[in-house]
């Protein structure tokens, strides 16, 4: 047991000396959850759009007022006629426009019935998609607020409600995807890289040739990166709660509990590459091209694997992060209990195993 | 009673089953400095591979303190120390780290066995903060040396434990080498060096994955069959192209500032008749002598075989 201690103790002294590995280890994260936080997301805000209101009555008043101040649009100008809506589209100034025709009010309170225009630049379509859907959710608000006052009978709304994620929050869908790259990425890597050393550096050699049993050389190997990303990814969940506001709505001692089996299957990977290479750049190359690009893809963080045809849907399958990535999803967002994520569980389990027992059986006590 | 035993051991590599070991046998008698002498590529260190059980053998049967080096490879690993041709410890850790963490895995402790090392250590003491990567190539020997022998192991195997180190230090250590043989551990030690060899009681000349003579460096300094000279004039290049050529000329080869040459007439006679030959070919300050052969005139003699 002594001799196992001063073995984690090296590892860590490995880990903490080389600031290169710090950097990659702690920097890394809280630079993705930042940057996929605060840039790279596809959330539409402060959109610019201009206005002509022909109508200038109080039905189009209101809605220009309830327009201006949703945190999705920003209104850049009033300008009086239509054909200054093109100029502004063609240089890019603005993202959407608003034609509310004349006598607006009056149509809608005589004939029951108003028409507003609503021109988009489809240039982006997913953008141009959203601001409609945003713009018509003010009109339908400020319909109903209509209907509260008058009596209109028969009219059906259609009521839109969005799951969990009622602010359509950009955040909730990249946390569990960045937790599941960075620890991937941090574990599958860092181990890899910290066994195949040993082997480069020759101090295997010496490992092998002592009374220390490579099965403990593994176990000590992994128990440091284990603790480490488990720092990680409290960390993470810090940024995420403090920074991003997103809370953590399961149970926190299951988001961990299930984390350390992930981070225990990526230890296994991590481990098997490093028994299947012999230098530190292929350990790294494989790490990098063959687990994150896999991750980024099948996980579901990225692209929605409904969409993928059959054959890359069945590959998503054996993809480790995309059952940890539905499972942080259920419990962070969803606030589900154990009895909703048992299934994706045990495949986590039953990857874990088969990787262990590869790489284990392939585990050389020999140089060659 | 012996400790390292070798019996028609072979090892091939790859799928061209390149021959690197080709059926060496030879023995190992406990308490002795025993050095594997020859060039780069001569097999020394897959020999040492396997007898520290890091490789199977292709072919025969070898035994470290009586362990079979394939079935009971577990206790030859707790037994042994082994010391790599590279420098293999861990450069980011200080001297005192690595003494450290080997002591323990090998489940000992630095405290235990420190008379053993002492004599070693205290050379590298004052620098025992210093991380090992940042050592001078002599300090990392003996760090090297000071880890591979912490355990008190039976049998320790150095694999070139002087290449690329200074003469000084190279000296300091084979003298350490000499004060753990009167601790009771076998040493086998590989060098390229065959000034080196001289100092191991017992030596083996290796070339090719072959074994060319086992036995002390004196007896095999003597068993050399020929007189032996060295002749040095004020054309070196030119005095070898045509010795070379000189019919009496057994054989003939550069061995630093001089040629060493035997000839088939030992007689003074044929001395006389060769310094004439030379001086009628034009060289100058001609020194002829007799010399008592080395391991390397051995060497090169038992190649030409």
């Amino acid at each position: 047991m002594k001799q196992f201690f001063i073995f984690v103790k090296k590892e860590f002294a490995h880990v903490l000396r080389d600031k290169k590995t710090l950097l990659i280890l702690f920097g890394l994260p809280v630079a993705q959850i930042l940057i996929f936080g605060f840039a790279l997301t596809n959330e539409v805000k402060k959109s610019k759009i201009v206005i002509v209101d022909q109508a200038k009555d109080p039905a189009s008043q209101a809605i220009i007022t309830k327009v201006g101040v949703s945190q999705y649009f920003q209104i850049e100008n009033t300008v009086a006629n239509k054909r200054q809506i093109e100029d502004q589209f063609k240089q890019g100034k603005i993202k959407m426009a608003v034609v509310f025709p004349p006598y607006f009010n009056r149509d809608l309170l005589h004939q029951n019935k108003a028409t507003i225009q609503v021109i988009t630049d489809a240039t982006d379509p997913n953008t141009a998609n959203t601001l409609t859907n945003y713009f018509s959710a003010i009109v339908a608000d400020y319909q109903a607020e209509l209907n509260q006052t008058k009596a209109m009978p028969y009219r059906i709304t259609t009521e839109m409600r969005m799951l969990y994620n009622p602010g359509l929050k950009g955040a909730p869908n990249f946390v569990p995807g960045v937790m599941a790259l960075v620890l991937m990425l941090v574990c599958v890597m860092m181990t890899a890289i910290s066994i195949v050393k040993e082997k480069e550096t020759g101090t295997m050699e010496i490992l092998l040739v002592s009374p220390f049993r490579p099965i403990m050389v593994i176990l000590a190997k992994a128990l440091p990166y284990l603790m480490l990303s488990l720092v990680n990814l409290c960390i993470i969940l810090l940024v995420s709660v403090f920074v991003l506001q997103l809370p953590v709505n399961g149970s926190l001692l299951l988001l961990f509990a299930e984390s350390t089996l992930f981070i225990i299957t990526c230890l296994s990977l991590g481990l098997l590459i490093s028994v299947k290479t012999e230098s530190q750049q292929v350990a790294m190359l494989i790490s990098l091209m063959g687990m994150l690009l896999p991750t980024v893809m099948f996980s579901g963080f990225m692209f929605p694997i409904e969409n993928m045809p059959m054959g890359l849907q069945v590959l998503s399958n054996v993809i480790p992060a995309k059952w940890y990535y539905i499972i942080v999803k259920s419990i962070m967002i969803k606030g589900v209990g154990f009895s909703a994520i048992w299934k994706e569980t045990f495949i986590l389990v039953g990857i874990t195993v088969v990787l262990l027992i590869i790489s284990i059986k392939n585990f050389k006590i020999r140089l060659a | 009673m012996e400790a390292v035993v070798l019996n028609n051991v072979s090892k091939t590599y790859g799928k061209e089953r390149k021959v690197a070991v080709d059926s060496v046998s030879l023995t190992v008698n406990k308490g002795e400095l025993f050095g594997l002498i020859g060039p780069d590529g001569a097999g020394k260190t897959s020999i040492f591979r396997m007898l520290t059980t890091l490789l199977l053998p292709d072919g025969g049967t070898a035994t470290v303190d009586g362990f079979d080096i394939v079935k009971d490879y577990k206790q030859i690993r707790n037994n042994v120390g082994y010391m790599p041709g590279k420098f293999s410890l861990y450069q980011d850790l200080t001297i005192e780290e690595n003494i450290n963490f080997f002591a323990t895995v090998f489940g000992t402790s630095v405290e235990e066995n420190y008379d053993l090392i002492k004599d070693i250590y205290v050379q590298i003491e004052p620098f025992k903060n210093r991380r090992a990567g940042k050592l001078s190539g002599g300090m990392k020997q003996k760090l090297a040396l000071c880890c591979a022998l912490i355990h008190k192991p039976t049998v320790l195997f150095l694999d070139e434990p002087t290449t690329g180190v200074d003469p000084v230090s190279r000296k300091e250590f084979w003298e350490m080498l000499k004060r753990l043989k009167q601790q009771d551990i076998t040493i086998v030690v590989s060098t390229p060096y065959m000034d080196e060899a001289t100092l191991c009681d017992r030596i083996a000349l290796i070339q090719n994955g072959r074994i060319l003579q086992i036995d002390t460096p004196d007896k095999i300094v003597q068993s050399y069959p020929d007189k032996l000279y060295q002749i040095k004039a004020d054309r070196m290049y030119d005095l070898l192209k045509e010795l070379n050529v000189y019919p009496k000329t057994l054989s003939c080869f550069t061995f630093g500032e001089y040629l060493h040459l035997s000839l088939t007439d030992e007689s003074e006679q044929a001395e006389k008749e060769l310094i004439q030959h030379l001086q009628n070919k034009g060289f100058h300050n001609i020194e002829m002598g007799a010399v008592t052969p080395g391991i390397e005139d051995c060497f090169i003699q038992l190649l030409k075989k």
